[in-house]
């Protein structure tokens, strides 16, 4: 379904993004420009409040530009209502967060069986169970994200970005709430399914070890790129 | 998506984020439902018996007796008849005197259902076709009890000794206990002349029963409703028992009420439970929009999952309500019926239709902000739903309560003041609870820590603390309404009666019985009463022209008008009648044919001063002119009349007697020799009817108390619903506390502090509450004065400390056994 294009499976073409404060307008991106080609890593790096999550937004539809245009497979995410955008998501998009964002109601299987559920695809138990397995959380399937470690949560996390193959996975600072050790073996992993599966992967990050391992490199400084 | 929302339902079920609204919803759903089986049940019992009810398939029924024509012409289409007459009388057994509801009745009686006998009581009983046979008397089981007889003893009735042949235990046309205020007798007619109990005027009930071909019957009816000016009443299986079916109206619309205030209650629980619900799922809903759902999909997925709850809760709450009306239905034992059949499936769907209702209602308005949650709240957590407009939520609430309680009452009218004063009632109980907050925070100061941090948390969380406040304060207050005052105002009332308020009524005397009866209290000592005269008269014309029930809309208007009159002569007016118009007769105006009208009821039947007004009286037409209209206190037991005569107009028309007079305890052995003098008098021991009608009225009010204990259930529910609201924060401010050094003791103490005042508060708006309203009924309504009664506060106070105190602190303890650190770390 997806057409890897010339121009990039992910763009941002003169993207902005301005917030009214009640001390006046805000920029928070200023014209950002950039193609990414399908399958490709990607880290925007930048310093806490140079703009990376919310151009993470942006790119993932989570959130509308105030000028410019960011797009997904030639889609402009601007042209499409909320509605339009969440369906182009249940498509074609995986998240991982820092604070992982599982639900404490659910146990880690049925966390990983969400984004399947809400995509109404088949079997949803039998392939998160396959991908919780090649997380290496096969024995902790029925734990509740409480239960876990935040090395297994981000984990079970990374098992419910990639249980939908999506085609584009963004991740925003995955490793950001967990030990040195436990980060380097969330990434090595991170990257294996990413390759398995041929997703375009678009991580906002502050770890320059992290980002070398991308292919692609954005740097934000105060909310414009500095080497597109 | 339907398969998507049950996994919900249990992984909230499982997270206990909808214990709190399903319990509410079970509560609510149960007391509609037990209204709603009792009430259908008694229904079906009357449409079931409705030939039984009237003990034949067609029933003429008059003050008089059945006019000859009227029998001649069931005769003449070959339908067979019986007869019956009911009056109240006096049976006499060694020398005790009993009031007694005589039932005469003819071979063939009963046409439809059967009458149940036995010789002993408490034994079972046997149907039979006979009747009573000459010189012999059926009782009720309980006038044995209460003149300490057994079958084969003898009653005396009348001028007759009759024998106590049987038991009877059922008769198809009684109905229930609610219209049986002596003890039945029933006697063969064919006695009724030797026992010399009826006389001129004396009020009997004669009753044609007719038996026969439906299409003949059908053809009777229509000849008879063709007649004008009868005041002979048909009673059809199709219209059988109006008083039965308006008995059941009231118990309807008052349980039902009753039931609409827990499912109020139970609403403002499900609305608490469901704001919390909704913000503990904003996390959900963004990363449901996240992972591509769309808005209306979300909304769909959490009204799904609400409409399982309600689907599941409303079952247990059907299920719950059956049983609960076996508890209603054993209160009111045979009140309405001897036996009840089993409900239909009509109250299940009304149980789960409030379910629906009642969640929907509620619950819709905060989970629709769930819809408006932005995706981006997964990266940044500061993202926050527009909150649902307040209208919309208020509309939702009032449409839902009202359509419930249109289904309860049928009466737009009802529901629109109920609402409205509902809608006032919680305006000022709220307003009064804001001032209770108010003043309280005047006191924080001055206390200890532990009782500081209690009256700071109810000040701080002001909306929950007001909404629990009120909604306790509703439920204790219609408790305290229905036992201490209720009682209070009894009491009240009897003390208001002059200590020698007449406590005996009596009715059938003669003409030539009055001078005997005079000298005969005369001879015992007993204050000499008064008797007076009058004359039964039918309404037949107003100004000339004819008058039917047709003619008016009112219920009472067309009771009146049809309802046989007492004309009574009168040189003086009564003590404590006022002349509202015109004026009283003088004495040349003796045998002018004047009469003076009671206020109310020439408004009802819209006559007005000089109209001129017609009756019937014993077959002649008689005009008279008003001359007065009179201002009634019917509260005195003094003998009233709605229309009052000159005297001399009348002396030519059959009269009877009555009078109304204060017999001392040791004077009531008088009522035995009177009767036995003059038996077609009949003494009426105003003290018994008051006991059995207080009987009754206790039996009713347990039943209403019963639903309203759900009311107290449902408010329960709105505690641990804003409880639980607290919880997180209750939690985080018990760790910092702990961190701080405060023992768990302080903590424990702040909560009793917190709970005890609400309750307190609560109690005491209701003990204030049902004052006030006992005092409005008592001055304002029946107009007595009103003894005020500190222990009503004081109960008030008392069962709110303790119900909200020990509630509170059960359900808010699990904060103090959590080890602070994992609080503070979970931040």
């Amino acid at each position: 379904m997806v057409s890897q294009q010339s121009s990039g499976f992910v763009q941002a073409i003169q993207l902005g993004k301005r917030v009214t404060t009640s001390e006046g307008p805000l920029v928070i991106l200023d014209d950002i420009n950039f193609s990414i080609p399908a399958g490709t890593s990607v880290a925007i790096l930048g310093a806490s409040g140079s703009g990376k999550t919310t151009l993470l937004g942006l790119l993932a539809g989570l959130d509308v530009s105030s000028t410019g245009q960011a797009m997904i497979n030639d889609i402009d995410l601007g042209g499409l209502d909320e509605d339009g955008r969440a369906l182009l998501r249940a498509d074609t998009v995986g998240f991982v967060f820092q604070n992982f964002q599982l639900l404490s109601g659910l146990t880690a299987l049925e966390n990983v069986m969400l984004p399947l559920e809400l995509a109404t695809a088949d079997k949803p138990r039998k392939t998160a169970l396959g991908i919780l397995s090649r997380v290496g959380l096969a024995e902790r399937v029925h734990h509740y994200p409480g239960q876990l470690s935040g090395g297994e949560q981000q984990r079970c996390a990374i098992a419910r970005a990639f249980a939908a193959s999506p085609k584009v996975l963004f991740a925003d600072e995955p490793t950001g709430n967990l030990d040195q050790a436990t980060g380097k073996v969330i990434i090595d992993l991170l990257f294996e399914l990413n390759r398995e599966q041929g997703t375009t992967l678009i991580m906002a990050t502050h770890d320059e070890e992290l980002a070398s391992k991308c292919e692609m490199r954005l740097q934000l400084r105060g909310g414009k790129l500095v080497n597109p | 998506m339907l398969l998507f929302s049950w996994r919900n339902l249990w992984r909230d079920w499982r997270g206990g984020e909808l214990r709190i609204l399903a319990v509410a919803l079970v509560i609510a759903v149960t007391a509609v439902s037990a209204v709603g089986f009792f009430i259908d049940r008694v229904d079906r019992g009357i449409q079931q018996q409705a030939a039984e009810l009237i003990a034949a398939d067609l029933v003429i029924s008059s003050a008089r007796p059945v006019s000859d024509g009227t029998q001649a012409g069931a005769a003449a289409l070959g339908l067979k008849t019986a007869q019956t007459m009911q009056f109240r009388s006096v049976a006499i057994a060694a020398d005790k005197p009993q009031l007694v509801e005589v039932k005469a009745v003819s071979q063939g009686y009963p046409f439809r259902g059967q009458l149940r006998i036995t010789d002993a009581p408490f034994t079972a009983d046997r149907t039979t076709d006979e009747i009573p046979a000459s010189r012999e008397v059926w009782a009720e089981p309980r006038l044995l009890q209460m003149l300490g007889l057994e079958v084969g003893d003898s009653l005396q009735l009348g001028a007759i000794r009759f024998t106590i042949s049987h038991l009877l235990t059922y008769e198809p046309d009684r109905g229930g206990d609610m219209f049986s205020i002596a003890p039945r007798v029933m006697i063969n007619d064919s006695d009724i002349i030797a026992t010399e109990l009826i006389g001129h005027g004396a009020l009997v009930n004669y009753r044609l029963l007719i038996d026969g071909e439906q299409t003949v019957i059908d053809g009777y009816r229509r000849q008879l409703e063709n007649r004008t000016g009868s005041e002979e009443k048909i009673l059809s299986v199709r219209d059988s028992r109006p008083e039965l079916r308006v008995a059941l109206e009231r118990a309807q619309q008052f349980l039902g009420l009753a039931s609409i205030i827990s499912v109020l209650l139970a609403g403002v629980a499900v609305a608490t439970a469901a704001r919390r619900f909704a913000r503990r799922h904003f996390d959900s809903a963004a990363i449901y929009r996240c992972f591509g759902a769309t808005q209306n999909r979300i909304i769909i997925a959490f009204s799904l999952e609400m409409l399982w709850l309600a689907i599941i809760a409303s079952s247990a709450g059907v299920i719950l309500g059956l049983l609960a009306q076996a508890g209603i239905s054993q209160i009111l034992d045979k009140l309405f019926l001897t036996s009840l059949p089993a409900p239909s499936l009509q109250p299940v769907v009304m149980g789960y239709a409030t379910g629906i209702i009642l969640l929907l209602g509620f619950a819709m308005p905060p989970l629709l902000s769930l819809r408006q949650v932005p995706p981006l709240r997964v990266l940044r957590r500061d993202q926050v739903p527009v909150s649902t407009r307040g209208w919309l939520i208020y509309s939702a609430v009032f449409l839902s309560i009202g359509s419930l309680l249109y289904w309860q009452v049928h009466d737009l009218k009802m529901v629109v003041s109920v609402m409205g004063g509902m809608l006032l009632t919680i305006s000022i109980l709220s307003l009064a609870a804001y001032g209770l907050i108010y003043l309280l925070t005047q006191f924080r100061q001055r206390v200890g820590v532990a009782w500081r941090f209690g009256l700071a948390n109810i000040a701080r969380r002001q909306s929950d603390s007001v909404i629990q406040i009120v909604a306790f304060g509703l439920g204790i207050m219609v408790l305290l309404l229905l036992s201490t005052v209720r009682n209070d105002l009894l009491d009240g009332w009897q003390q208001s009666l002059p200590l020698d308020a007449p406590n005996h009524f009596m009715i059938n005397v003669q003409s030539d019985q009055v001078e005997g009866i005079e000298q005969f209290f005369q001879q015992q000592g007993v204050k000499q009463p008064t008797l007076h005269a009058m004359v039964r008269a039918r309404l037949t014309s107003i100004n000339g022209r004819k008058v039917s029930s047709d003619d008016y809309a009112s219920e009472r208007a067309k009771h009146m008008i049809t309802r046989e009159f007492n004309l009574s002569p009168a040189s003086q007016p009564q003590v404590d009648n006022i002349i509202v118009a015109g004026s009283w007769w003088q004495q040349n105006d003796q045998g002018k044919p004047l009469m003076s009208l009671e206020a109310k009821l020439a408004n009802t039947l819209a006559i007005k001063m000089n109209d001129r007004v017609s009756f019937d009286i014993n077959g002649s037409e008689r005009e008279f002119t008003i001359s007065s209209l009179r201002q009634v206190d019917w509260q005195t037991f003094n003998i009233n009349f709605f229309t009052v005569v000159p005297p001399g107009v009348l002396d030519d028309a059959p009269a009877s007697w009555v009078t109304s007079l204060y017999l001392k305890p040791e004077q009531k052995s008088l009522i035995a020799p009177l009767v036995k003098r003059y038996p077609n008098v009949t003494v009426i021991d105003v003290e018994a009817i008051m006991s059995r009608v207080r009987n009754i009225m206790d039996r009713v009010t347990l039943a209403v108390e019963f639903i309203f204990m759900f009311s107290l259930l449902a408010g329960l529910a709105v505690l641990y619903a804003a409880i639980q609201a607290s919880q997180d924060e209750r939690r985080h401010e018990s760790a910092v506390l702990r961190t701080l050094g405060a023992r768990r003791s302080i903590l424990l103490r702040g909560l009793f502090a917190e709970f005890i005042t609400l309750g307190a508060l609560s109690g005491l708006l209701a003990g204030f509450a049902a004052t006030a309203l006992a005092w409005v009924l008592a001055e304002q309504v029946f107009h007595f004065p009103y003894q005020f009664n500190p222990l009503v506060g004081l109960a008030g106070i008392t069962s709110g400390v303790v119900i909200v105190g020990i509630a509170g602190v059960l359900g808010t303890r699990r904060v103090l056994s959590q080890p602070p650190v994992e609080t503070l770390r979970r931040g």
